[in-house]
């Protein structure tokens, strides 16, 4: 018994902390119940809508009164820390904004809303545990809660078989690759006895410490580890080679959810990217530089320069000739990852806030993105580039709204993805004097070239919509919903807002940017 | 008074913005009240009017502010922006800046005024596709309306924006502030030439965007390289930079005293030389230099009247500018490397663009290969660093920033009538057109560079400034001259001399509109051709302070 009350202790004291976590789990119970109880209703859509929100209200409520002393949870498990919680904020956005997107939207039979906001609160779940998860079991739960879940909804649409395709792509890849990062984990686990991922970082140390000959010894078996994990990783921020799902499964799923994927899942992705390989691979950032090193001498971070430098030209260049509007701005959210890779290969603390930045940043302009891709389905029935055409004539808000997300894309300035461009460059140039790092010049060129590359496909649908003619002469004007035109607004403010005064972007990052080493 | 010397400059470029705004509020009233199309057209016409019209009042009003006997910066406006980069607010004017605001207000201004389709004259508006029918409202292919009718609110919400950005990047001092507004220009271009274009507006449109952007991100790693290298400052509230600098008055301080010599090379290469040619290629694009040129022609014969006046009036000017204000000050030492193969390039510029207009069939093309020629002295010239030679490069952006409008405007009455600009379908105009033919020859000769007109001063300075130093790509570039009488006068030989196409019989000679876009420019152009002190006296001391830090090597 006395062994076991120190446990039941730190459950008790971690269930503080816990609160958000368990608001959305038994939120994901209540909505499956709600689904039932309102089977009938006529406002069934409002209501269960208004309590996905709710839901998710409750959750950031919690997050937002929660004491702040506590860094580990669960004997390790979890972290607690200012970063985890800046990704939670995110995460939470998302949701609701994909609740609110999915609510006004005819994506989703009405019949058939509530398992999707049921289900969406448990990806939310998934999410807030890979932000914070510090143990090798907890990561790889945490992935697998948000992938199944995902592979549900990406065959959301019945007898789609668009939407099954993608749907089982998403599964088998998902599968491979999460059993590849499963086996990487156990050399991990094999090489230092522990899955508590700062236990592995300071076992690592030790290696590096130890004798020429063990560290050669484990040398290899380090190196493969560490590729597999980051197949697990790549996988989930679609990163190449591990993006081949990506297109399939955005051009398959409700485009809410579509949406909702390519800003959610990818920024987890990241979050749980930073928490590895900054604290299992790398030691604390020096006080002096702001840079960390690569433990046990891998050159990891120049691994993930390369498959940066690969994942956005490829992305960039295969967006280039895609025609329906899902499928190229799938190929653009893989350049996007390719960009944001390049903060995770910086190893410093500049590139983490870059990260942030430009996860917060991509939320609000490639969900506007694609709320434009519903609005204008919705009139249409129709993805294709062709029928962008003469959107400005046919609906002003919606085209200029879209202009400025995707000229944001780009990284132009005075828009707000201008600001996470410039971050993720500067942390990347501060890393070009240090020791070896020639190659992170090679990295900053590619990116920049990239920007020049990736304007040639946003335009082209600029171009198709202010100086192209509609495809069919009298096309009529789009009629949509004041909700879409409120949200459009929204967002193409806080882009413009964002893109001049990033003061509050970085106050709120730089307090974040705090990770938990043990 | 309103306008105070802490804030003109800001004034200068945010009246257009805020004409801007003004617009797009007067879309959403037209949205919600229901107005009629005609009445917010003729709004949105009379906002970029004034708007544009402020801003060059507040133009002019600077440049009567500014004391040339004083050498420092003047009129800034400085306040912290983004304080965890050091990024200020920091805009301001030396002698260099002063004559590009005054040339930007005023090219702006133009432009406006040329993308009215007021004061036109029943026949010439008529010609032109101005004029609104009620039977068929859409465009068609035989009969296309004219810019100056289609979508008039979103052209003149292009057209200020496009201003500020201009305005910006000319009295910036903030490394970063000159970014945003260097990219600012690029949308509105964009839309101007690829909504508002010729046949080819979208080829033309994307061609342009493509290029500037290529060069820009060049230009923007060489700017976080800079900054990253720079030494702390101080910033506008008297606090001390936390690292790093945007302040390019104060990285020419540091670089004066040796500071980027110190940077690390990177990948081998010696840091100042990597920047140099980083910012130079964003810049040359820009100008636009031989072999990054080819986009130019294409804008220039797609884009409207008004644009292309802009284009080649204010925007191809940014290129030497940024070069005189980033490279020089900043970069001293690469700069004397690349000293002469700015000069080389200068030549080919001169010499090859000439042969090019000689073989042109579009008059616009022809003009705008001029313009390409054109640019080629400030490059020689600034290249030469010598007192005359880099006041003559800048002289010469100015008097080419009055004379190319010119030909351009004049294309547009051309077109505007005939619905072509092939030379060789002219002929003997002179008889029809008498005040146009008057006109024209005016700015062609002003452009080839006869003594007594603007043009002349310009060429005259940078070729006695760059012979000492270059002497035998001077003699080149001189006898370049010959062709550039020789392509405008066959031009005039082929469409205004001779007898008269009988197409062209009774058309309508200049109306008022063109002829209060003409005939100031054509003033100024005399003016200076006599007395070019007013504007050498504001330019010529900030410039030989430029040139006195760089050591020839």
């Amino acid at each position: 018994m006395d062994s076991f009350l120190p446990l039941v202790d730190e459950n008790l004291r971690s269930a503080l902390w816990f609160r958000p976590e368990m608001a959305l789990t038994f939120g994901t119970l209540i909505l499956f119940v709600l689904d039932v109880v309102f089977r009938r209703s006529a406002a069934r859509v409002a209501l269960l809508s208004a309590a996905a929100l709710a839901v998710l209200a409750a959750a950031a409520g919690l997050l937002a009164i929660q004491p702040p002393d506590a860094q580990s949870l669960f004997n390790g498990m979890l972290a607690n820390d200012a970063f985890a919680i800046f990704f939670k904020w995110l995460f939470l956005a998302a949701g609701a904004l994909t609740v609110v997107i999915a609510a006004q939207g005819r994506d989703f039979p009405p019949e058939r809303i509530g398992q999707f906001f049921a289900l969406l609160m448990a990806i939310v779940l998934g999410m807030f545990m890979m932000a914070s998860a510090t143990d090798l079991l907890m990561v790889y739960l945490s992935l697998e809660l948000v992938s199944m879940v995902s592979y549900v909804l990406a065959g959301f649409r019945k007898g789609d078989r668009k939407a099954a395709e993608g749907s089982l792509k998403y599964v088998i890849y998902g599968g491979v690759a999460s059993g590849v990062m499963l086996f990487g984990m156990s050399y991990l686990y094999g090489l230092t006895g522990t899955t508590s991922l700062h236990a592995v970082g300071a076992q690592l140390q030790g290696i590096q410490a130890g004798s020429a000959v063990s560290v050669a010894a484990t040398r290899i078996a380090l190196v493969v580890s560490i590729v597999f994990v980051t197949a697990g990783v790549g996988y989930k921020v679609a990163a190449v080679p591990w993006h081949m799902w990506c297109p399939d499964v955005y051009e398959g799923a409700p485009t809410p959810f579509t949406a909702f994927l390519s800003v959610g899942p990818k920024a987890a992705g990241f979050a749980l990217a930073i928490r590895i390989f900054n604290t299992a691979l790398a030691g604390p950032a020096s006080p002096a530089t702001g840079f960390a090193v690569a433990l046990a001498g891998i050159p990891w971070p120049a691994v993930i320069g390369v498959v940066s430098a690969v994942t956005m030209t490829l992305g960039n260049f295969t967006a280039l000739g895609q025609t329906n509007l899902k499928r190229l701005l799938a190929y653009s959210s893989i350049a996007h990852a390719g960009y944001t890779l390049m903060g995770l290969s910086t190893v410093s603390d500049r590139g983490v806030q870059a990260v942030m930045i430009y996860m917060l940043v991509y939320l609000v302009m490639n969900v506007g993105a694609f709320l434009v891709v519903i609005l204008v389905a919705e009139a249409t029935g129709s993805e294709s580039i062709l029928d962008y055409r003469g959107l400005s004539r046919r609906h002003p808000v919606a085209a200029v709204a879209f202009a400025i997300f995707l000229f944001s894309l780009t990284g132009l300035p005075p828009f707000a993805g201008f600001a996470g461009k410039w971050y993720l460059f500067y942390a990347v140039f501060e890393r070009i004097d240090g020791p070896g790092g020639g190659w992170y010049a090679w990295l900053a060129l590619i990116g920049a070239l990239n920007t020049a590359v990736s304007l040639y496909y946003y335009v082209r649908v600029v171009r198709a919509m202010f100086i192209d003619a509609p495809y069919t002469a009298d096309a009529p004007a789009i009629r949509a919903r004041p909700g879409y035109q409120l949200l459009l607004g929204g967002f193409s403010l806080a882009i413009l807002v964002f893109g001049i005064w990033w003061t509050p972007m970085i106050r709120w990052t730089q307090a974040s940017l705090q990770l938990f080493r043990g | 008074m309103f306008l105070n010397p802490g804030n003109v400059l800001s004034w200068a470029t945010f009246f257009p913005l805020a004409g801007a705004a003004a617009i797009v509020v007067l879309l959403a009233v037209r949205y919600v009240a229901n107005l009629p199309k005609k009445l917010v057209d003729d709004g949105a016409r009379l906002i970029a009017l004034l708007a544009s019209g402020l801003s060059l009042v507040a133009a002019v009003a600077a440049w009567r502010m500014y004391d040339p006997t004083d050498t420092g910066v003047q009129l800034t406006h400085h306040f912290v922006w983004i304080r965890s980069f050091n990024i200020e607010y920091f805009v301001g004017t030396d002698g260099l800046s002063i004559s590009m605001v005054l040339l930007s207000g005023l090219i702006s201004f133009v432009a406006t005024i040329a993308s009215m389709p007021w004061w036109s004259g029943a026949k010439a508006a008529e010609m032109a596709g101005m004029v609104e029918h009620d039977h068929g409202h859409g465009d068609d292919a035989h009969h296309p309306k004219h810019f100056s009718v289609r979508m008039v609110p979103g052209y003149m919400v292009m057209l200020l924006l496009l201003q500020t950005g201009m305005m910006g990047t000319f009295v910036a001092l903030d490394m970063f502030l000159f970014y945003v507004f260097w990219e600012v220009m690029l949308l509105p271009m964009y839309f101007l030439i690829g909504v508002w274009g010729g046949p080819r507006k979208e080829y033309a449109a994307i061609k342009f965007f493509l290029y500037t952007l290529a060069g820009s991100v060049l230009m923007l790693l060489a700017i976080i390289g800079i900054y990253y290298n720079s030494a702390p400052a101080m910033l506008a509230d008297g606090t001390l930079s936390s690292g790093h600098t945007f302040n390019i008055i104060e990285l020419g301080r540091q670089a004066a005293k040796g500071q980027f010599l110190n940077a690390a090379p990177i990948l081998g290469i010696a840091f100042t030389k990597l920047a140099f040619v980083a910012l130079f290629i964003g810049f040359a694009i820009k100008i636009p230099m031989f072999p990054f040129h080819t986009w130019l022609p294409d804008a220039h014969v797609e884009a409207p009247t008004p644009i292309s006046v802009i284009l080649a009036g204010v925007l191809l000017k940014m290129g030497i500018y940024g070069i005189l204000r980033f490279n020089y000050p900043i970069l001293p030492d690469a700069t004397a490397w690349a000293a002469h193969a700015m000069a080389v390039f200068g030549v080919i510029n001169i010499v090859y663009a000439a042969f090019v207009c000689l073989g042109q069939k579009d008059l616009k093309k022809l003009i705008a290969y001029s313009s390409v020629s054109h640019m080629g002295f400030s490059l020689l010239g600034m290249a030469a660093m010598t007192p005359a030679g880099i006041s003559g490069a800048v002289l010469n952006l100015f008097t080419h920033g009055i004379i190319s409008p010119m030909l351009f405007l004049i294309v547009g009455v051309i077109y505007d009538r005939a619905h072509h600009r092939e030379i060789e379908k002219f002929g003997g105009l002179a008889s029809e057109l008498p005040e146009y033919t008057a006109i024209m020859g005016l700015a062609f000769f002003a452009s080839l560079g006869l003594p007594g007109l603007a043009g002349f001063i310009a060429e005259f300075m940078v070729f006695t400034g760059a012979f000492p130093v270059f002497t035998g790509y001077t003699i080149i570039s001189a006898t370049a001259v010959i062709i550039t009488a020789a392509y405008y006068l066959w031009a005039i030989h082929r469409m205004f001399l001779g007898k008269l196409n009988p197409v062209y019989k009774g058309y309508p000679d200049l109306n008022w509109r063109e002829r209060i876009s003409l005939y100031p420019l054509a003033a100024i152009a005399i003016v200076l051709g006599f007395y070019p002190q007013a504007i050498l006296g504001v330019i010529n001391r900030s410039l030989h302070l430029i040139i006195q830090n760089i050591r020839p090597l």
